[in-house]
């Protein structure tokens, strides 16, 4: 029992890392005291969190199945479909082989226009950050373009670089940008004064200040604003390939919702939402290893 | 003795908002090469002005600064920085904390060796052996004050400032750290600038000792202390002649405690 208690432990939470490095934080505490293996709060602990995950499952399960007994008795199959139809239309897709090739085509907008984004994002930003007099200068031209309705530019995109990759990645790249951009200029700003005059008393030029301060300084920032951004680049991709294209899951969706094949568009539906998850939870996953040094919480 | 770093006749304002806020008021004073100088004063009297200034960090309002001779004319990288904070870059783990300054300015030419040897010596020196891959986070307090010394010593500053150091620990490890550092400065000839509002603090580790007064910033008195080196900052207060210091210290101090207690 406390074999499998320290085990379940170990493996689960943020801390993980930690124990790679060999000692705990105070380097002390090595051999466990006994006493605090059977403290009831470990136990309580174990409990709070199966309860989280049993009410999970369960919500899914009582959703999937509301929509199964209402479809086809209290609204019809053709408006909401059902579970069993968007999974046999799931299977379809990936039957026929649509799925895979759509599932890559939208992931490779997807990726290329959320690296450009967030590429010209963070150098603007750090940009803004560095020189105060850039910032003051090209503000309200940021603010003009940020309140421009971005689903308007994919018109004048298709006119300028065609119906191909470009139109997407760079709808994607737009919607990335501003996120990433803000949440930069805000980490930049909120580094602390007294790290970077600390550093140049020790001789730092300021490149290096901006390189070993400033920079790590604002990556918790940046990371935010990245985690935020992923969606932003996955809606970008799809509206894009809805508006014109012939690959891709937006095309899947928009085809499939022409034919009035609801299955079809929820079964694409949950695809586009499934690669989401994935995708944020790669940049969370990255976001962890590249902030290791700060202190774990809770 | 030469001094290494003096103040003429030097006065400062601020600015919050839209008030005046007079931090010091034609301050003259010399810091000898070599010697430990402890400035004492109540809150707000210009005391970490005086150090920004030698740091570079700062331009006098009025007056001028000398460092060995020559006016600064930007940051002065001779010194290094100590303040109560202890400044650490939390994403380095406290090797790589203490081997910043290696790689910067001039110093980024040293060769591998020299670098590893100086890094080494410097974590022995501190006593922090064995907690070279722990990030700042994961430090006691006490840790965190050795690792910001370790670092400004591993660059060999001629100069020490430090702005209340140890005022944010508990009575006993800002003992230890009082020894720690008289250890490790007496007899390396190193000039170390020591503000503090402690008196007790002040009288055991410096050579002599400035007394300010609150806002504006005014030298109010200085005196020599005596007292035989090495010094234990455990006993020294026990020390006869202490007890005499310490009372015509006060005496300048006292009038400006209420007042700075207030602003």
């Amino acid at each position: 029992m406390i074999e499998t208690m320290l085990g379940s432990k170990g493996s689960k939470g943020s801390k993980g890392s930690k124990g790679n490095r060999g000692s705990t934080p105070t380097g002390t505490a090595d051999p466990v005291d006994e006493v605090f293996l059977v403290d009831p709060s470990i136990r309580e602990r174990r409990r709070r969190t199966l309860i989280v995950v049993v009410a999970r499952v369960a919500l899914t399960l009582v959703a999937l199945l509301s929509w199964e007994m209402a479809s086809g008795r209290l609204v019809s199959e053709f408006w909401i479909s059902s579970p069993g139809a968007v999974w046999s239309a799931l299977a379809e897709f990936a039957g026929d082989g649509q799925l895979l090739p759509a599932v890559w085509a939208t992931l490779v907008e997807t990726a290329l226009g959320f690296v450009a984004g967030a590429a010209t994002g963070i150098a603007v930003g750090l940009l803004f950050g560095v020189s105060s007099l850039v910032a003051r200068t090209l503000d309200p031209f940021l603010v003009a373009f940020n309140s421009i309705p971005r689903v308007a530019l994919i018109p004048l995109f298709i006119l300028w670089f065609g119906i191909g990759l470009e139109t997407k990645v760079l709808f994607a790249a737009t919607l990335v940008f501003f996120p990433v951009f803000m949440n930069t200029f805000a980490g930049a700003r909120d580094v602390d004064r007294d790290l970077i005059d600390v550093i140049r008393v020790m001789g730092a030029s300021r490149f290096d200040a901006v390189r070993q301060v400033l920079i790590p300084s604002a990556l918790v920032w940046v990371f935010a604003g990245l985690r935020m951004s992923v969606p932003f680049a996955l809606i970008g991709a799809v509206v894009a390939e809805m508006f014109t294209s012939n690959e891709g899951l937006g095309y899947l969706i928009s085809v499939t919702a022409n034919q009035y094949d609801t299955a079809g568009s929820f079964a694409a539906l949950l695809v586009t939402t499934a690669l989401g998850l994935a995708l944020t939870g790669a940049v969370s996953l990255l976001e962890r290893r590249t902030l290791r040094w700060r202190p774990a919480t809770g | 003795m030469t001094p290494i770093l003096e103040f003429h006749d030097i006065s400062k304002v601020f600015f919050k908002g839209s008030q005046q806020i007079h931090a010091l008021s034609q301050v003259t004073a010399e810091v000898g090469d070599g010697e430990l100088l402890a400035i004492v004063g109540p809150s707000g009297c210009g005391k970490s002005t005086l150090l920004n200034l030698a740091a570079g960090l700062m331009k006098p309002g009025t007056g001028r600064l000398l460092y060995r001779g020559h006016p600064l004319t930007g940051v002065n990288t001779e010194v290094a920085y100590i303040t109560q904070k202890d400044n650490l870059l939390p994403w380095r783990t406290v090797e790589d904390n203490i081997a910043l300054p290696l790689g910067l300015g001039g110093r980024a030419r040293l060769g591998k060796h020299e670098r590893r040897e100086r890094l080494a010596r410097q974590i022995e020196l501190v006593g922090l052996s064995g907690f070279e891959k722990h990030y700042p986070s994961e430090l006691s307090g006490g840790m965190r004050k050795r690792a910001q010394l370790a670092r400004s010593l591993v660059y060999e500053p001629d100069v020490l400032l430090m702005d209340e150091p140890f005022g944010a620990l508990d009575a006993q490890l800002k003992l230890v750290l009082q020894a720690e550092l008289l250890r490790t400065w007496e007899g390396t000839g190193k000039t170390l600038v020591f503000v503090t509002h402690d008196l007790t603090e002040a009288i055991s580790l410096a050579d002599r000792v400035i007394v300010m007064s609150s806002r504006p910033g005014r030298i109010k008195a200085v005196e020599r202390i005596e007292l035989p080196r090495p010094r234990d900052p455990f006993t020294i207060r026990f020390e006869p002649g202490f007890g005499e210091y310490f009372d015509r210290l006060w005496s300048a101090l006292r009038e400006d405690i209420h007042q700075g207690s207030e602003a």
